[in-house]
């Protein structure tokens, strides 16, 4: 065969697996959102739902992934922050570094069900946390650690050298040239990381299911004190959450609109995933621009 | 050489096993150009970042002699190297401005170096483009973002981030390989008026450049210094074999 008929063929191949790849996605995207769309409505959205009868919402489940999100994240950005700057700009050319990372590729393909377990055994039953929000977000901070942490690290590497250079020979100490310097160029990939993460934690199942519960506890949405047991802001109810909520819909659910349900839910997931996804670029970009540019 | 400011005394760099320099004596006056010239590898660009100390960052690197900076050794254990390059500043052979604005890039080591009035900054900002023959070009658009200027523009922004804190010494590391040759003369003519008050050490590959601006000229080759004097001497009747072969473009 000759080159030019090899290189087409080469193509040829690429792109029909690229175009395989993107019809199944959208296959599966479309047929749950166009089962799922129909019975999204703002009732469905604002009502607490039913494990008998038919017609229950999901207002519980959507506020609790998200408050599960933010706990989630105030846990998890702090760490990995940390370790990724500490990763990338300190951390010495050894064998403690090379452990440190390999730990954290181990803890990355950890099935996210044996994150669960643990966290039931450990912060559930050892330390009598109960099923519980924070119990949950603990977990899924084990599980979006790594992933976050190799976020950071390898935004802050992808910046150039001659911006650490430049910091240093004007006579700016290494931690104010990765604060002011490397952390503001590598915010797009960090913010990028950090959304596509979120939406990875926003529609865990396997990790809650043995921490976080599965009952949506009756919340009271005019109660904002984090310490009464009613309010939304309380994290140490049980609290279950769309994905939950979809898997216990199809492993026991006896409602008789339960096919409906379970549908509209799942496009609701998908639909915020999605916005997560799209907004992460955005997200980033912004921020960059307003931490690069002048102020005036 | 009269009126020693900076002076190197059997200066040796190692990396890991390897001798980078092999004992480099040399001193830099006040005020006037150096050229540091030599084909590549031959330890030059290596000798210009144990000046400010840039070497510090490579972990494997020792380096033993003794390099003083207005009688103060720059290698005893107390030393700010923070304090030193800003004493001792650098301009890079790639362009590289900080993401910021062009008024931000140039204010920001003096921001950091203390609280300073707008006033203040403002004309330091001014005065440090003047010096770089750059405001001109960018004085409409100093809140643009460095990076959107010309490479040419860029090299002499971040040689105005430099002057603006006011160091004693500058090191130009290769600062014109990387421009087109209408910004090479911009910044060629810009140090003719800095060698004045500043004493600028620079490594370049441009023969022409180093006879045209410097006073004072060292060949380097394989971690040697070979020959030093001044510019015309080198160049018109070199004492040594090595330094002729390399002039007339024998190697390297």
């Amino acid at each position: 065969m000759n080159p030019k008929t090899m290189n087409k063929l080469a193509l040829t191949t690429i792109k029909v697996i690229t175009g395989l790849v993107v019809v199944i996605l959208a296959f599966l995207l479309g047929r749950i959102l166009l089962q799922g769309v129909p019975h999204i409505s703002w009732r469905f959205l604002t009502t607490a739902s039913q494990e008998f009868v038919a017609g229950g919402g999901i207002a519980y489940q959507l506020f609790n992934s998200f408050y599960l999100l933010v706990l989630t994240l105030l846990l998890s950005l702090p760490i990995s922050l940390g370790a990724g700057i500490f990763l990338a700009e300190y951390a010495p050319k050894n064998w403690l570094t090379e452990v440190i990372r390999m730990a954290i590729e181990i803890l990355s393909s950890l099935p996210s069900v044996v994150v669960g377990l643990f966290g039931f055994l450990l912060f559930v039953v050892q330390f009598k946390l109960g099923f519980s929000l924070i119990a949950g977000a603990i977990a899924l901070t084990f599980f979006n650690l790594p992933l976050l942490t190799r976020n950071v690290e390898e935004s802050l590497k992808s910046v150039s050298n001659l911006q650490r250079e430049a910091g240093l020979a004007l006579g700016l100490s290494k931690w104010t040239t990765v604060l002011k310097v490397i952390i503001p160029e590598a915010v797009p990939g960090i913010v990028t990381g950090v959304v596509l993460g979120a939406g990875r934690v926003f529609g865990e199942a396997a990790a809650l299911i043995y921490t976080a519960g599965q009952s949506a506890s009756v919340i009271d949405f005019t109660n904002w004190n984090p310490f009464d047991a009613a309010s939304p802001l309380n994290w140490s109810r049980p609290a279950e959450t769309l994905a939950v909520h979809i898997w216990k819909i199809n492993s026991e659910g006896i409602m008789p609109d339960a096919a409906a349900v379970s549908a509209g839910t799942s496009a609701v997931l998908i639909i915020v995933v999605l916005l997560f996804n799209l907004s992460a670029r955005y997200l980033g970009n912004r921020l960059h621009r307003k931490l690069t540019s002048a102020d005036k | 050489m009269v009126n020693e400011y900076l002076t190197t005394k059997d200066v040796h760099l190692f990396y890991g096993q390897k001798e980078a320099l092999k004992g480099i004596n040399l001193a830099f006056p006040q005020t006037g150009i150096h050229a540091l010239i030599g084909p590549s590898g031959c330890g030059k660009s290596t000798y210009l970042r144990c000046l400010n100390r840039m070497n510090d960052l490579i972990p494997s690197v020792k380096i033993t002699g003794e390099i003083e900076l207005d009688g103060v050794d720059i290698y005893q254990p107390k030393t700010d190297t923070v304090e030193l390059r800003r004493q001792v500043g650098m301009v890079f052979q790639q362009p590289n401005p900080f993401p910021f604005s062009i008024y931000e890039n140039v204010a920001y080591g003096l921001k950091l170096s203390g609280r300073q009035s707008k006033e203040f900054l403002d004309e330091r900002v001014e005065q440090s483009l003047k010096q770089a023959a750059v405001w001109e070009e960018v004085k409409d658009q100093l809140g643009d973002s460095a990076l959107s200027l010309s490479g040419g523009q860029q090299q002499r922004v971040c040689i105005a981030r430099v002057l603006a804190v006011q160091p004693s010494v500058i090191l130009l590391d290769e600062p014109t390989s990387a421009l087109d040759p209408v910004s090479s003369n911009l910044i060629e003519e810009m140090l003719l008026t800095l060698r004045e008050d500043y004493s600028c050490i620079i490594v370049t590959h441009n023969l022409q450049q180093a006879s045209r601006i410097s006073e004072t000229t060292s060949f380097f080759l394989n971690g040697s210094l070979i020959e030093s004097g001044p510019t015309k001497e080198i160049f018109v009747e070199p004492k040594k074999q090595e330094t002729d072969d390399y002039l007339s473009g024998r190697f390297g």
